[in-house]
C-alpha cells in the first residue's frame, strides 16, 4: 500500500489549511458563493438536498484497516453513525456540517486520506480494477501508476478549471473490472506480443450521463516513461478545446466525437511531440519509487488445494453458497480475493455502519494483511485470504452481518443515492434496488438466475452506471410522478456496450414485476449454461420486448 | 480595475487604445482584431494585445517581437482556457508580459503565475471582496507541487530525486 512521504503529508496538511482558510473567507463574504463554489466541491463538499455532503477520496479503491478505522471515527463523531461507498471507489458522508469540515480533513491527513477533487471540474480521483495486484489474470499491479496519475493531477496549476469533470481509470487485464471505456480517460498496462514490452493501451472519450459512450483507443501502444507527458498533451487539447457553452455538452466524449477520432488524435500528438518526453526517466524513477510501496506481501507457502476449506464446504452448505459467489483466484497459489457484499437483502447499497467498519477493519488485519478494496460495484474486497482461513473469516463476517452470498447475482445492485439524499436526482433509487433485492431474495432463485448486474441512476447523470446495466433503471420525473426506464444488454466489462431501451416508462411499484418478467423470459428462452447478458446479446432486445409488453397488458387487466 | 503581480498591488502603466491612438501613447493594450494595426513596441512605447482565450497561438506568434504584452481574458472565474494559452504562448517563446484579465480569485492566483502570467488585472468587483493581503496568502498556501516544468521552485519529484542522490553521494 502506498504511505505518504514527508512530501505527500506536507501537501495535504497545506491543503487542510488552505480549505480552513477559504471557508473563512466565503463566511467573511470575500467570497461569493459562486466563487466559493468550485473550491469547496474540488474539496469534496457538495451542497445536498438536506445537508452539506463530503466526498472522500479512496485511491484506486485501496484502503488500510488503520484508515477505515479513522472513517468509522469520523462517521460516529460528525455524522450519522455510516458511510455510502460509491461507484467511483470514494466514500461519501452525508451529514456533515460546513464549518467542522476543516477538522474531518485534519483527521484524515492523519491517515495519509483526503478529499482533494472528489467533485468539480477538475481531474477526479483516480479509480482502478479491485484485484490490482492480486488478479492472477493481470499483467502488473495498476495501482503504482493509479498513484503516479493521482500525484501529477494534484492541485493542477493548468488542469483545475476545465469544461467539465474529468475521470480516470486503470487497469491490467484482458478482463476489464474497472469499466475503462467508461471514462473519460482509461489507461491499461499492456505487453507487445512480439518484444514483450509493456506499455500503455489509452481509451478516450468513454462517458455514461446524458450522451453515453463507449470509449476509443487514441493510442494502442504508449511507452513507459511517457504517460504522463501524453494524459498533459491529451488535457491540453480538452481543456483548449472542450465546449464550455453548454455543460452537457462540455465531457472531452463531445468533443473526440464532434471533431471525430482521427482529428482528435492528430491534435494530441502533435502536442504530445511539443510537450517532449524528456522527463521519461524520472517518470520511470518515479514509477520505480511509488512500486516499492506496493511490493508483494509476506505470503506464506501454501499448497493450492485447502483440505480444510474443502472440508468446510461439504459439510456447510451455506458457506459453500457464500464462496460460490464471492472468491476470485489470487495469483499465488492457497490465496483467495474475497468480495465481502454490502447488499444484504433489502439494503441500502454500499452503505456501511461506523461498527461494520471497525470489525472490519479488524477482520483485515487478522485475514488479508491490512488490505481492503473498494469496487466500483459498491462492494468491498479483502485481497489476500489463506483459503485455509475462509470458513473462519466467513462466520467473523456473519457476526457483522457483512456474509451476504450475493456478490455478482441479481440482488448485488448498484444504486446511486438517488432522491433520497442527492440534490440533482429525479426520482429516488435506493428504495427501488431495495424492492427487486426482496423480490428476488430466495437464494436458490438467484443462483439459478447466474450473474445479472442491475445497475440504478436516479438522474440522467447515471452516477448508477445504468447505461452499462444487464438491466439498467433510470428514474426520471414525468409530471411530478416518478417515472422509470429500463434498458437492456450494456455491459461494463471489455465488451463495453450501452444498453437498449426497452419501453415507455414504468412507476415505481411497476419495476420489480416487470424485472421479474424479463428475467423470467430470460430462463426461458436461455441454451444451457449461457448466461442473462449472452442470451440478450444472441437474441436481442426485441425478444424481450414483446414478453416486456405482454407482462404488462396482463398486469393492468 | 486593480492590478496584481507577485509582489503585491501596482499601478497599470498601460492604457487601453484603438490601434491609432495607441501611436501616442507610452503604453496602449489594443483589442485583438486591431493587432495588425498597432505600432510595434520600442524602446519608448510598449504596446501589448489583448486576446480572448481562444485564439490560437500561432496566430499571434508571428507579433511576438512587436508586443510587450499579451492580456488573456478570463470571462469567467471557472473558465480555465487561459491556463493553457499562457502555457503555449510562453512555449511559442513569448518573453513579455503575461497579463490574465477576468474574475479570477485568490486561491488561482498561484496557478497563474506558474502557468506563465506575469500579473492579474481584476475587475473592481472581486477586488473590493478580495483585499491584496489574502491574494498573498492565497500565493504562499500551498508550498509544495507535484507537476514538473511549471514556472516555480523544483517540484517534489525533483526535491525526491535529489534527495535520493545525495543519500547516495553519502
Amino acid at each position: 500500500m502506498y504511505r505518504y512521504d514527508e512530501f505527500d503529508e506536507r501537501v495535504v496538511r497545506e491543503r487542510v489549511a488552505q480549505f480552513r482558510d477559504q471557508v473563512a473567507r466565503r463566511l467573511s463574504g470575500s467570497l461569493t458563493e459562486d466563487e466559493f463554489r468550485p473550491l469547496r466541491l474540488q474539496n469534496g463538499l457538495y451542497l445536498q438536498l438536506h445537508s452539506y455532503m463530503l466526498r472522500i477520496a479512496i485511491p484506486y479503491g485501496s484502503l488500510t484497516a488503520r484508515q477505515l478505522r479513522q472513517l468509522a471515527l469520523i462517521a460516529d463523531k460528525y455524522d450519522r453513525g455510516y458511510g455510502h461507498f460509491t461507484t467511483r471507489q470514494n466514500l461519501q458522508f452525508n451529514w456533515p456540517k460546513l464549518r467542522e469540515v476543516p477538522d474531518i480533513l485534519s483527521l484524515l491527513a492523519d491517515v495519509d486520506m483526503h478529499c482533494i477533487q472528489t467533485s468539480g471540474n477538475c481531474i477526479r480521483n483516480v479509480t482502478a480494477d479491485q484485484f490490482a495486484g492480486v488478479a492472477a489474470d493481470e499483467i502488473e499491479d495498476p495501482r503504482p501508476i493509479g498513484e503516479l496519475l493521482r500525484q501529477w493531477s494534484s492541485l493542477h496549476p493548468e488542469f483545475s478549471f476545465l469544461p467539465r469533470k474529468f475521470k480516470i481509470a486503470v487497469g491490467a487485464s484482458e478482463n476489464d473490472r474497472a469499466v475503462l471505456k467508461a471514462h473519460d480517460l482509461g489507461v491499461r498496462v499492456v505487453r507487445r506480443a512480439d518484444s514483450g514490452e509493456l506499455g500503455y493501451e489509452i481509451h478516450v472519450g468513454g462517458g455514461l450521463g446524458r450522451t453515453p459512450m463507449i470509449g476509443k483507443i487514441v493510442r494502442d501502444f504508449l511507452p513507459r516513461g511517457q504517460l504522463l507527458a501524453y494524459v498533459e498533451a491529451i488535457m491540453r487539447v480538452y481543456n483548449a478545446e472542450g465546449r464550455r457553452d453548454n455543460k452537457f455538452k462540455a465531457r472531452i466524449k463531445i468533443l473526440v466525437h464532434e471533431i471525430g477520432l482521427d482529428a482528435f488524435r492528430d491534435r494530441v500528438e502533435r502536442e504530445f511531440a511539443a510537450v517532449g518526453v524528456a522527463a521519461a526517466q524520472d517518470e520511470n524513477e518515479e514509477l520505480t519509487r511509488i512500486a516499492a510501496c506496493f511490493a508483494p506481501k509476506p505470503y506464506a507457502r501454501l499448497l493450492a488445494r485447502s483440505d480444510s476449506f474443502e472440508a468446510a464446504k461439504a459439510l456447510n452448505p451455506a458457506f459453500a453458497d457464500w464462496t460460490e459467489s464471492s472468491l476470485h483466484p489470487h495469483h499465488v497459489e492457497g490465496y483467495a480475493a474475497v468480495t465481502v457484499s454490502l447488499k444484504p437483502i433489502g439494503g441500502v447499497p454500499g452503505d456501511m455502519t461506523s461498527d461494520q467498519m471497525r470489525a472490519f477493519a479488524d477482520i483485515a488485519e487478522r485475514y488479508s494483511f491490512g488490505e481492503l478494496r473498494v469496487t466500483h460495484a459498491q462492494n468491498l474486497v479483502l485481497p489476500h485470504v489463506k483459503k485455509d482461513d475462509l470458513f473462519a473469516l466467513w462466520r467473523m463476517l456473519a457476526k457483522s452481518d457483512l456474509a451476504a452470498d450475493n456478490a455478482g447475482l441479481i440482488t448485488d445492485i448498484i444504486s446511486c443515492p438517488g432522491l433520497d439524499y442527492c440534490a440533482l436526482a429525479t426520482a429516488r433509487s435506493i428504495p427501488i434496488a431495495q424492492a427487486i433485492s426482496t423480490r428476488f431474495a430466495d437464494r436458490g432463485r438467484q443462483r439459478d438466475i447466474g450473474p445479472l448486474q442491475i445497475k440504478i441512476s436516479g438522474c440522467i447523470n447515471a452516477c448508477g452506471h445504468h447505461h452499462v446495466g444487464h438491466i439498467g433503471i433510470l428514474g426520471l420525473e414525468k409530471r411530478g410522478q416518478e417515472s422509470y426506464q429500463i434498458t437492456l444488454g450494456g455491459d461494463a466489462s471489455e465488451n463495453a456496450a450501452i444498453g437498449e431501451l426497452l419501453g415507455p416508462g414504468l412507476g415505481a411499484d411497476d419495476v420489480p414485476p416487470a424485472i421479474e418478467r424479463i428475467v423470467d423470459t430470460y430462463l426461458e428462452l436461455r441454451n444451457e449454461g449461457e448466461t442473462f447478458i449472452d442470451t440478450v446479446k444472441r437474441l436481442g432486445v426485441g425478444a424481450f420486448k414483446t414478453a416486456f409488453f405482454v407482462g404488462e397488458r396482463n398486469e393492468a387487466a | 480595475m486593480k492590478l496584481l503581480d507577485g509582489a503585491g498591488v501596482r499601478a497599470d502603466d498601460y492604457e487601453r487604445a484603438d490601434a491609432a491612438r495607441a501611436q501616442a501613447l507610452p503604453a496602449a493594450i489594443v483589442p485583438y482584431a486591431e493587432l495588425a494595426a498597432a505600432p510595434p513596441a520600442d524602446g519608448r512605447r510598449r504596446v501589448g494585445v489583448e486576446v480572448p482565450n481562444t485564439v490560437a497561438p500561432d496566430q499571434i506568434a508571428p507579433f511576438f517581437g512587436r508586443l510587450s504584452l499579451i492580456a488573456v481574458g478570463f470571462p469567467t472565474t471557472g473558465d480555465g482556457r487561459g491556463f493553457s494559452l499562457a502555457r503555449r504562448l510562453r512555449r511559442a517563446g513569448f518573453r513579455g508580459v503575461l497579463r490574465a484579465v477576468g474574475p479570477l480569485i485568490a486561491d488561482q492566483f498561484p496557478y497563474a503565475l506558474a502557468c506563465g502570467f506575469d500579473e492579474i488585472e481584476l475587475p473592481d468587483s472581486s477586488a473590493q471582496r478580495q483585499p491584496p493581503t489574502q491574494w498573498k496568502r492565497a500565493g504562499a498556501a500551498m508550498t509544495l507541487w507535484y507537476q514538473q516544468g511549471y514556472a516555480r521552485p523544483a517540484s517534489i519529484l525533483e526535491q525526491r530525486r535529489l534527495a535520493r542522490q545525495g543519500g547516495q553521494n553519502v
